[in-house]
């Protein structure tokens, strides 16, 4: 498994550590010249190109098109963007990862076929939002272009679940609960499961029903 | 025609002037209100100042009514990312976008966009000059020249 790092800033160098710890053929592509040199020093030259991984040149000579993963993570999401496109589409490599540090900026990657984004931003916000809000249901994916949603929630004492089997309960019609964490440990949630107070429950949910879902989930008959 | 320039660098300033003096209605986006200058005492169009990447700001500039947008950032990836929102979220008729690298631009050209290279565009129009050639249209310039096409 060849994998090239497009950006050897602090994302590309922990990331790059990593995986070189596991084994893996890796390539890391860094423009600045000092910095490039950081990393050689860090990682071994072997593991490291001095060069602008946006140019097709240096792309070439970087080998993108054995690649089977490029991952770009600079801090630029127009760098970022340009890496993974021109991966894809130029090279044909298989499989393309990058870091999006505006969360705005995701609609514009999937659009353009780069399905596989993360962003520090996003997740960070995600989490926050978990801490702030006790039962409210927590978006923590999204599935086919967005719409459906992966849905995270507590059960708290006044939710109707509570007490009854998952056959019983009434959902928002296209919505299913999956998996259930029940004291940390997760299990799949079959028609028998019986819900308690407490439980942490993961819901398929489609974008358009997420609000019933919400009134099902935590508001009292 | 209503048209927005991101980007108040040299070619972004002038065309910002040449278009709003032709009686087009010009929006200029620019990050660094200093660039500013290059638009000379007073201003030819509507300035807003901000990223071009963010698209509150390019809703400001008017994006959901513009027949036009030239992409003139002197940044490649700059120019290519807002182009892209651009044509596919805003469905804007007319896009160029300005790109320094011509192996970018070629592959981007393959890919739908309008890239414009200023590198071919001298190149081709000084090789042309020198050699008494009459000048030919923008398309026979705006190309990847084969010499370079390995390189």
């Amino acid at each position: 498994m060849y994998l090239v790092l497009v950006g050897g800033g602090h994302v590309g160098l922990q990331l790059a550590k990593r995986l070189v710890a596991r084994g893996h053929e890796l390539l890391v592509l860094e423009k600045d010249s000092r910095q490039a040199q950081r990393l050689s020093n860090i990682l071994g030259e072997e593991y490291v190109m001095h060069g602008d991984g946006c140019e097709l040149h240096t792309q070439k000579s970087a080998g993108f098109n054995r690649a089977d993963v490029v991952v770009a993570v600079t801090g630029e999401d127009e760098d970022n963007l340009v890496v993974c496109q021109l991966a894809k589409e130029v090279w044909n490599v298989e499989r393309v990862l990058s870091r999006v540090n505006d969360p705005d900026h995701e609609e514009i990657f999937r659009e353009i076929g780069i399905d596989h984004t993360v962003s520090a931003t996003g997740i960070i916000f995600t989490l926050l939002e978990q801490q702030l809000q006790g039962d409210e249901i927590v978006p923590v994916g999204a599935l086919h272009k967005g719409e459906v949603e992966v849905v995270e929630s507590v059960l708290t004492h006044r939710s109707p679940l509570v007490g009854r089997r998952a056959s019983e309960v009434n959902l928002p019609p296209g919505t299913s609960i999956v998996y259930l964490v029940r004291d940390g440990v997760g299990t799949a949630v079959t028609g028998e499961t019986e819900f308690r107070a407490g439980d942490v429950v993961v819901t398929l949910v489609p974008t358009t029903r997420a609000e019933d879902l919400r009134t099902a989930l935590t508001t009292p008959h | 025609m209503n048209v927005i320039i991101l980007g108040c660098g040299r070619s972004g300033a002038t065309i910002a002037v040449q278009l709003s003096s032709r009686g087009h209605n010009v929006t200029l986006v620019e990050r660094n209100p200093e660039s500013l200058r290059r638009l000379g005492r007073t201003y030819p169009c509507r300035i807003v100042i901000g990223d071009g990447l963010d698209e509150d700001i390019l809703k400001k500039a008017g994006i959901e009514s513009a027949d036009a947008f030239l992409a003139m950032t002197r940044g490649d990836n700059t120019n290519l990312m807002a182009a892209q929102i651009v044509q596919r979220k805003y469905k804007v008729a007319r896009i160029a976008v300005k790109v320094a690298d011509p192996m970018r631009a070629d592959a981007y050209r393959n890919l739908g966009l309008f890239c414009i290279n200023a590198s071919a565009l001298i190149a081709g129009m000084c090789r042309d000059w020198l050699q008494g050639v009459d000048y030919d249209t923008i398309d026979t310039y705006n190309v990847l020249a084969p010499e370079l096409q390995e390189a």
